[in-house]
Order: C-alpha cells, then sequence, then structure tokens
C-alpha cells in the first residue's frame, strides 16, 4: 500500500512551514478547530489568495475534516489550523464543529454508530 | 470532485495550486454534518495501522507533526532555528455512519508525548481501542495508566499473533489491573468483520456507561 497521497511531508521542511504561516503556530489558531471538523468552501479559490489557502479552498468543495486536509496537503494539522482560521476570518469557509465533548456520551449518538457499523 | 484529473500530475508543489484531493468515490456528501472520532492506541507493531485500514472506507491517511527536543507540548518556539527534531506520524480512516455522521479513527503510538503532537486528541473522541500484543503486555501498562486518568472510555483488544502466548481474559485482566467492566476482546486486525466488532464492543461499553451514569 502506497502512502498517503503518494506524500512527501519531507519537502515541507519546518523553514517552510513557518514562511506558510507567516510565523504564526498553532497556538493563533481558532480554539473550536478539532481534528474531525468538517470543513467547507463557501465558494471557489479567488485569484490572488496565497496558494496555500487557494489549495484548501478548492479541497474542501465538499465537507473535509480538517485531518485528511492535513493529510492531502502534507502539512502538519498545527499548520493546517493556522490557516483556516485566515479562512475562517475571511468568511471564505464554514467549520462543522463536531460533537462537543460531552460528559455523558450521546446515546442517540452511539446507537446510530451502533447502526452504521452494522451494515460494515 | 477528482482534483486529479483537474490538475497536472502529482508531482507538483505541495500546498500549491496542484493539490490532490479525494478519490472521487471517498468525497463525502453535502449532508455530512457531525463528525465523531475514536482512538486507537497501542505500541509500535500492535497492529494499529492495520486495524484502521481494515475498517476504513477509504485509503488510510497520514497526518505527521514535527516534535522538537526542547519540550513537546511545552512551546511551540521551535520555528526556524534547527533544533532535533523527529517526525510523529499518525495513521487515521473514516467509515460513513450514515448522510450526516462520520466516524474517524486516528491510530496514535501509546507514548503520551506524542499525544500532545495533535491537539484535542482524546478532549474531544468518544473513546478508545487499545490495542494490547501478549507478547509485550508491559508497554500497555502506561497506555491504560494515562486513559483512566483523562477518563477516557475504553475497551481492549488484544491481537492473536501466532506467536504469542494466548491467556485467559480473566488473567490478563489480572495483569493489566483493569477493572470487570472494562471489556477484553480477541480480535485480527487484518480483519474488516473483526475490526468492527471491536468498535461494536466499544459503542455497547459506551451505552452502558451512559446508562450506569443516568441512574446514578
Ligand atoms: N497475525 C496478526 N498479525 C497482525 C495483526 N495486526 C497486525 N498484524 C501484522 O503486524 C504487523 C504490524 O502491524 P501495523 O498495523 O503496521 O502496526 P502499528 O505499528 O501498530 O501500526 C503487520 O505486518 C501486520 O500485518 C493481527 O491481528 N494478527
Ligand atoms: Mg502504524
Amino acid at each position: 500500500m502506497s502512502e498517503a497521497g503518494g506524500g512527501d511531508w519531507e519537502e515541507n521542511s519546518p523553514e517552510r512551514l513557518y514562511v506558510i504561516t507567516g510565523g504564526r503556530s498553532g497556538g493563533s489558531a481558532p480554539a473550536e478547530l478539532d481534528l474531525v471538523t468538517l470543513i467547507v468552501a463557501r465558494s471557489g479559490a479567488k485569484p490572488g489568495m496565497q496558494p496555500e489557502h487557494a489549495a484548501i479552498v478548492q479541497l474542501c468543495q465538499s465537507p473535509l475534516s480538517v485531518a485528511e486536509i492535513s493529510a492531502y496537503l502534507r502539512f502538519p494539522v498545527s499548520v493546517v489550523t493556522v490557516l483556516l482560521g485566515d479562512l475562517l476570518a475571511d468568511n471564505r469557509i464554514v467549520a462543522r464543529a463536531p460533537i462537543p465533548p460531552a460528559r455523558l456520551p450521546d446515546r442517540a449518538l452511539i446507537e446510530a454508530v451502533i447502526d452504521g457499523l452494522q451494515k460494515l | 470532485m477528482d482534483f486529479r484529473s483537474s490538475e497536472h500530475d502529482g508531482s507538483e508543489q505541495h500546498g500549491g495550486g496542484a493539490v490532490r484531493g479525494p478519490r472521487s468515490e471517498d468525497v463525502l456528501p453535502e449532508t455530512a454534518t457531525t463528525a465523531v472520532k475514536v482512538v486507537i492506541v497501542g505500541g509500535f507493531g500492535v497492529g494499529k495501522t492495520t486495524f484502521v485500514g481494515s475498517v476504513s472506507e477509504i485509503r488510510p491517511l497520514t497526518t505527521e507533526e514535527t516534535m522538537t527536543q526542547a519540550g513537546v507540548g511545552v512551546d511551540d518556539t521551535s520555528g526556524v532555528d534547527g533544533k532535533t527534531s523527529t517526525t510523529v506520524a499518525m495513521d487515521f480512516g473514516r467509515i460513513s455512519i450514515n448522510q450526516e455522521l462520520v466516524l474517524y479513527l486516528f491510530g496514535t503510538p501509546g507514548q503520551e508525548r506524542f499525544w500532545f503532537l495533535w491537539r484535542g486528541l482524546f478532549e474531544g473522541a468518544l473513546g478508545a481501542v487499545v490495542l494490547v500484543d501478549t507478547r509485550r503486555l508491559e508497554v500497555s501498562f502506561d497506555v491504560l495508566g494515562r486513559l483512566e486518568e483523562r477518563r477516557v472510555p475504553f475497551v481492549v483488544a488484544v491481537n492473536t499473533f501466532p506467536d504469542a502466548p494466548a491467556y485467559p481474559v480473566e488473567e490478563l485482566r489480572t495483569a493489566l489491573d483493569l477493572p470487570p467492566s472494562v471489556p477484553i476482546v480477541p480480535c485480527d486486525a487484518r480483519n474488516r468483520g473483526s475490526s468492527r466488532d471491536v468498535l461494536m464492543t466499544l459503542m455497547r461499553y459506551l451505552q452502558t456507561l451512559a446508562t450506569t451514569q443516568e441512574a446514578s
């Protein structure tokens, strides 16, 4: 089995990633972004967008999780969330938040997962 | 939408214009609104990648983070000056539960220092599957303790390697110091049905926990 997306992460050196985020770290990313937050673009990529922003918008024409965006772009999640923060601020994307971590597992949700797994 | 067909080949600059996205059959429907996650934890070679791959509807993907020697989860100032860094990979897969709900499975190494690399890996998770290899039980002790501390509900799946000693479940429970309520099930991570059953066990366990908590 080949690596995800034919990946070659080596090209994304720390130096290059530093440039892409303008030196911002994951700490400046919106806190509500989880690995499984689904991201959907509001429209297509616009000319003049930073290429990394354009790539995300293009990927997210259909819902895609933050983790999947990271895998396809071959950027760490910490970098992706910074870029997503920019796009959220510019109203380019919508974040469909995952279920907030609840004290009680939601029984209807678990029931739905069981039903889904049964069909596998 | 298939990004492979719309751009030049896959050997392009990363993060640039020509990013290869999901295969057309892997695109989630527009109706997908909610995603949940389960974490598959275990030592090196215990079968995490195999487990994720056997139940995932997409070819497993990988996300990587760079860990600097200086202090993981302590500071984020590694930036440009070349401190010694290690790349840590995490495999994940996906199961569409229905038109709205998607389940993601993340396979992560057992060492807690790696968990901080992905913020919220466990915090928002429904629960965890701890994969155990009976040839190396001791590597699981730490994982189990950490999950208990974090109050992440988990089940234990014992991978059946041919040369691994087969212990009765209750002996394993004693060896792993687990309360009677925590399910321990055998598993062949290479088998889709077997891996699926482990996830089912976790979900049923979560239901039991919910019922118990409602009653108290
Ligand atoms: N017999 C047996 N072999 C397994 C099982 N799960 C994984 N393996 C094999 O063990 C090796 C390591 O598995 P892998 O999934 O890469 O482990 P990881 O390091 O935890 O991701 C591979 O060669 C698998 O084919 C299992 O349940 N039974
Ligand atoms: Mg692996």
